[in-house]
């Protein structure tokens, strides 16, 4: 039952993706949300230099040593941008853009001289291929299960654990690093420890997806959730929600029709974070312009009772405060009138005798609020 | 050397990667300074479903038809980015990041659909995706010169409105200047500056050549015209030297190549430059360092001398050492050699002593801006 379940290739490659996008997703909350998320492209570039270095000191293109090897690289990628911008002749992202590019060039020409005929080459790298993770299996505990679901379920629960283990800390780092300072919390340490997790997981997830399209599952899934959350919590669980949505979703599509797997599991996150960019129950594109109308039309009543409260009193009462006026006095157009009235009507701010219109006691209330307000 | 040049191939090669100095070190100097180091990453990785798409409509690997995909879908990303950062409270590394990452992930999708379904036909487009420059035809030179003589015209007839808009929006702004449709036409022309690279590099390092040659010129100058040449010398002499390497050296790739060498140049620029260069700046500051402790060992022996109210008052070399918890005969040798102290015998002490000289009490004096009691 289990073990057919680890047969299934289908099953194993959405497997393997859902598993890459929640590790991705994990960090990457706390990237998009301190706003240094384009280190995951950075990092994800240049551990194809501590790939090639690793294979050239030890031969080997996967397994733990891999991971730490490559997780360092990224490390020091974060460190030599740093170092650079430290400087202060460059600017962050500048430096961002020197650094990766030539730890990557480094890789890209020791393959070249050294790797030509491995399965390292950059197309690999760079793509990732996700329909072959079912050939590669290693036995445990009696299952024969794929490499990378391993080591992805690895990675996923040590950032997990991470996350769980370090929340408080995370959070305060992330929202108010100056206040997590001064309670002795080094946030500088805390973010050296996401990205190095961050850097792992690109190496773990890199045999699968390849070194860009990982970039989609550390940002988009975390920023869908950001535009459907304010609570760090949900926004954890969203973002892998969206994940495991996207795996499956991408696969469907990709076998259907015929195209890249990881691919598009990573396009469907970002099919995820246009549908939350433009229905987001309150940072949704709709969600504001629903609210800016109902702004609108509220606008609109309170000018009317405005109006009718100001000529209450007069002669020209009987001209002025009439249906016909609205359009000549406060030049709305006839249906921009219609609408008003009958919001108004209904909202119980007025009523109608005949053309006249007369403000009811909560409508003139609301007009003594707009002109004398109680501050 | 003239064999080499004399190939065609190496020519074309040759070529190409100087255009591709040309027009990224000028016009990655307004990408520096505007801080948008990283829009050039963003652009090159969107310019892949466009490439792609270019190859579906015109049906054969035409640069032109290719090329235009490629700026029209780097146009629409980073519209995409705009629109995400403009009206969703995501920032602007995460909107870079996933332009970057979906637009790369769409041009995957359809890459493998061009491969599954095309047959021989696709044969190159892979090539856009890590440059292969020995793949480059003669003819492909003359659409990138022309897209470089564009860009290059458009700069120097809008070279005023374009300065002020980098360094100054809001005044640019105030003199009725159109502010958006300049910072459209910069990004644009980013866009065609990676276009011509996509063929050289591929899009991957095309990030580094934005940036590198404009970083490195800007250390030598203040002056936007002449770190705009500076930077187009930067990236044609990178371009060169990469090219005339990966001729000489079979096997390695051009792109890393001319990528290193950009970054070598801005490493010895960081270095050397006059005025900014970090050597410069640290020479200053041992010099200062040292010339502050010098000063401050004189107006302490000033100190003793007046306190033993004996201007002769020879001072023990290991007093002052413990005074400064540190040893400073290196610093009282330059002393002497200035001519302000000299060294004295204090029978029936063996160790060395110290008294000021006349130059000594005049210079301490001057520098304590008072004169003590006696000496």
């Amino acid at each position: 039952m289990i073990q057919s379940f680890f047969n299934d290739p289908g099953l194993m490659i959405m497997t393997t993706g859902a598993l890459v996008g929640i590790a991705a997703s994990l960090v990457g909350t706390f990237l998009v949300l301190r706003g240094t998320s384009m280190l995951s492209d950075a990092i994800s570039h240049s551990i194809v230099f501590g790939i090639i270095i690793v294979w050239l000191i030890t031969r080997q293109t996967a397994g733990p040593v891999q991971i730490i090897g490559a997780a360092l690289t990224g490390v020091l990628t974060v460190f030599l941008t740093e170092a650079l911008a430290s400087t202060k002749r460059v600017k962050t992202d500048a430096a961002i853009g020197l650094v990766f590019p030539v730890l990557f060039s480094i890789g890209v020409l020791l393959i070249n001289l050294y790797a030509r005929d491995v399965h390292i080459d950059e197309h690999t790298v760079l793509l990732g291929e996700i329909g072959f993770v079912w050939l590669d299996t290693i036995t445990l505990l009696g299952y024969r299960l794929p490499e990378a679901v391993l080591w992805m379920s690895v990675i996923t629960a040590v950032n997990l654990g991470f996350v769980l283990l370090f929340y408080k800390e995370l959070k305060l780092a992330t929202f108010d690093p100056a206040l997590a300072t001064a309670l002795g919390l080094a946030p500088g340490l805390v973010f050296y420890g996401l990205l190095i997790l961050t850097s792992a997981t690109a190496v773990a997830a890199f045999d699968s997806v390849g070194a860009i399209l990982f970039i989609a599952f550390v940002i988009v899934p975390p920023s869908a959730a950001y535009l459907l959350t304010d609570r760090l919590s949900l926004m954890l669980a969203i973002g892998a929600a969206i994940s495991i949505g996207a795996a499956i979703s991408g696969y469907w599509l990709a076998v259907h029709f015929n195209v890249s797997i990881s691919a598009m599991m990573a396009l469907m996150t970002g099919a995820a974070l246009i549908a939350a960019f433009l229905a987001g129950p309150r940072y949704g594109l709709v969600a504001q312009m629903v609210r800016r109308r109902s702004l609108h039309r509220a606008n609109a009543c309170r000018t009317l009772t405005v109006h009718l409260y100001n000529h209450e009193g007069e002669t020209a009462r009987e001209a002025e405060n009439a249906a016909a006026a609205l359009r000549d006095h406060l030049r709305w157009s006839e249906t921009r009138a219609r609408q008003v009235l009958i919001d108004s009507l209904d909202r119980g701010l007025i009523t109608r005798d005949g053309a006249v219109l007369t403000l009811t006691e909560k409508g003139r209330a609301l007009a003594r609020e707009v002109l004398e307000p109680q501050v | 050397m003239l064999a080499l040049l004399s190939d065609f191939t190496i020519q074309n090669v040759i070529i190409g990667a100087m255009l591709l100095g040309l027009i990224s070190g000028v016009l990655g100097s307004f990408a520096v300074l505007r801080k948008q180091s990283l829009l050039g990453d963003t652009l090159s990785h969107a310019a892949l479903p466009g490439i792609c798409l270019g190859f579906l409509i015109a049906g054969s690997r035409n640069l032109g038809a290719i090329l235009a995909g490629a700026l029209v879908t780097g146009a629409l990303a980073a519209l995409f980015m705009v629109l995400l950062t403009r009206t969703t409270r995501l920032k602007t590394d995460a909107g870079l990041g996933i332009a970057l990452s979906l637009f790369f992930a769409l041009g995957i999708v359809f890459l493998t659909h061009i491969q599954a379904t095309g047959g021989a036909a696709q044969g190159g487009l892979e090539s856009f995706l890590f440059g292969q420059a020995a793949a480059i035809l003669r003819s492909d030179l003359w659409v990138m010169g022309t897209i470089t003589a564009i860009a290059l015209a458009l700069v120097a007839l809008f070279w005023k409105e374009f300065k002020l808009v980098t360094f100054d929006p809001v005044f640019a702004a105030t003199l009725g200047l159109p502010v958006l449709a300049l910072d459209i036409a910069l990004t644009l022309m980013i866009a065609l500056a990676v276009v011509v690279g996509l063929q050289m590099v591929g899009v991957v390092l095309m990030a580094a050549m934005v940036v590198a040659p404009a970083v490195a010129a800007r250390q030598w100058s203040n002056r936007l015209d002449v770190m705009v040449a500076l930077a187009a010398i930067f990236g044609m002499v990178s371009g060169l030297f990469g090219a005339l390497v990966s001729a000489t050296a079979r096997g390695l790739s051009t792109g890393p190549l001319i990528i290193l060498a950009a970054s070598a140049i801005v490493i010895v620029s960081l270095l050397f430059a006059p005025g900014r260069g970090l050597v410069w700046s640290g020479l200053k500051r041992l010099e200062d360092k040292r010339a502050l402790r010098g000063r401050r060992v004189l107006t302490t022996l000033y100190r003793l001398a007046a306190e033993h109210k004996d201007p002769a008052y020879p001072a023990e070399q290991a007093m002052v050492d413990a005074y400064y918890g540190l040893e400073t005969r290196p610093v009282l040798n330059r002393l002497h050699q200035r001519g302000l102290i000299a060294q004295v015998c204090h029978m029936p002490e063996q160790t060395p002593h110290w008294v000021l000289t006349d130059q000594g009490i005049a210079e301490a004096e001057a520098l304590l801006g008072h004169r003590d009691d006696t000496p």
